[in-house]
């Protein structure tokens, strides 16, 4: 641990097993107490995952879209999104909406944290491009960054990648709801959202940057996602 | 180092606590009895960052200071009705009797947050916040009584350099301690402190502070340092004399002593 080397990648910390399982647990409290320390749920993720990436890195290889996904390493940055060009695109295309999604959420894809604690560095771009196309979730499944959206954006990655964080996300997300909401979530929500994670291809399999003229509609069709509620 | 302390300035304390359980408290605390200040002390507490030290040296003369005055009042049965309310008035006004802290720190935003700290906690007289270089100090030649860093030299690139520079701005007859992580004397308990060290530190650090890299770095920083006997001897160069150091939780820490005479 004292050196820098056993470096797979940039940012790459070596844990031990002990800390690991010490970040597991640690991180998962501190995300519990304040949802909003982004950093933790990334830890989380990436302590907890290490059964499940292989499995999600697999359905990537066997699909032929998946698998270019995996050679050439796509990332979605600001600096590399042609921004004016998805702004002209027609209303309805994914570009379109993705931009929508990020300008009226005033969210950016720039600020997902890069892998820091797996120990594989396809692995880590696995997990990576889970983070990265966690916002086209979003504009898929046409819900919004608050809690409520959160939760059940997380229900569905928890169906389709089976990511223990996930899981725990979804379980524990709606600690922080209100009564009404949990309604909402539990009567519609929720059952409309493992309906589609169960039907859809695996979305790590999609070249969103591709696909950006592509109509939402259409994509959600071909995927397997259900029309939201 | 820099950039260490500044992503470290806002979590600074917290960290402190969790790290040590607590237990830092009582180092710093013993550190103040070691110096024994007394009114018109003048203080130098160099990377004293967020205060620690200095609040605690105004805490300690305040209450010397109160000592003082109710002794006074004791010895002298005969005083008048006017000579009691002067000499409360007297602890109103100087209730520190002339003592001061300057707080030096290379780094603005950790005397940023012991800015705030000092307002947050009610201490405003006696105390100055100075930006500064441990090896080459912003002040004249023998200014100050005591001349204090805690926590502070393992991270300075040239500590003989920084050991100078105690000398030549302390007054003839001044003081120099210093409280740093040492070598652990018992071999037992040195394993399991570089166990906890080295696995636990930096997850708390990745927990807390959201920062693995720093508190990796506080790690290695505290096993470079000089132990105990070394570190004397730098000090001796530098021109001290009666130096002497006192292990804390077996060598955890340590305080080193020395005298400008």
């Amino acid at each position: 641990e004292r050196d820098g080397g056993g470096r797979l990648y940039p940012g790459h910390i070596r844990a031990s097993p002990l800390q690991k399982a010490l970040l597991a647990a640690g991180s998962a409290l501190a995300a519990l107490r304040d949802p909003y320390r982004h950093d933790m749920v990334a830890v989380l993720g990436e302590t907890t995952g290490c059964l499940v990436l292989p499995n999600l890195r697999d359905k990537m290889r066997n699909d032929p879209e998946g698998s270019r996904i995996l050679q050439e390493r796509p990332r979605i940055r600001l600096a590399t999104l042609d921004v004016e060009g998805l702004r002209r695109l027609p209303e309805g295309t994914l570009g379109r909406e993705y931009l929508r999604f990020l300008e009226d959420n005033k969210v950016s894809p720039d600020t997902r944290m890069p892998a820091k604690f797996v120990d594989d560095e396809e692995l880590a771009y696995v997990i990576q491009r889970y983070r990265e196309v966690h916002d086209l979730m979003h504009t898929l499944l046409g819900m919004p960054t608050n809690m409520l959206g959160e939760v059940v954006v997380k229900w569905f990655e928890a169906v389709q990648t089976g990511l223990p964080m996930c899981v725990l996300g979804a379980a524990f997300g709606p600690i922080h709801l209100n009564a009404r909401k949990l309604q909402v979530l539990a009567t519609e929500l929720i059952p409309w959202a493992v309906r589609s994670g169960r039907n859809a291809n695996c979305v790590l399999n999609i070249y969103y940057e591709q696909r950006w003229e592509q109509p939402v509609a259409s994509l959600r069709e071909e995927i397997g996602i259900f029309p939201p509620p | 180092v820099y950039q260490v302390f500044e992503s470290v300035a806002r979590k600074y304390d917290v960290m402190n606590d969790s790290m040590s359980l607590g237990i830092h408290r009582v180092w710093k605390d013993v550190l103040l009895h070691k110096m024994n200040p007394s009114p018109g002390t003048l203080l130098l507490d160099v990377a004293g960052g967020t205060g620690d030290i200095a609040f605690r040296f105004i805490n300690y003369v305040r209450s010397v200071r109160e000592r003082q005055l109710r002794r006074k009042l004791k010895h002298h049965q005969n005083l008048s009705w006017q000579e009691i309310a002067d000499s409360y008035q007297e602890e109103a006004i100087k209730p520190l009797g002339d003592s001061q802290v300057v707080v030096c720190d290379i780094n603005t935003e950790m005397l940023k947050v012991g800015r705030q700290k000092a307002e947050h906690l009610g201490y405003s007289e006696g105390l100055s916040w100075v930006v500064g270089n441990a090896e080459e100090l912003p002040f004249g030649d023998e200014k100050f009584d005591v001349y204090t860093v805690a926590f502070g030299i393992r991270n300075v690139t040239h500590i003989d350099l920084a050991l100078q520079e105690a000398y030549r701005v302390l007054k003839p007859g001044g003081r120099f301690l210093c409280l740093e992580f040492s070598q652990v004397t018992n071999p037992v308990l040195s394993r399991l402190y570089d166990l906890y060290s080295f696995q636990i530190i930096p997850v708390l650090g990745e927990i807390i502070a959201g920062d693995w890299k720093s508190y990796q770095y506080l790690v290695e920083s505290i096993r470079r340092f000089p132990p105990q006997e070394e570190f004397k001897e730098m000090i001796e160069d530098a021109g001290f004399l009666k130096v002497d150091y006192q292990n804390l939780t077996s060598g955890i820490v340590a305080i080193h002593s020395g005298f400008k005479l």
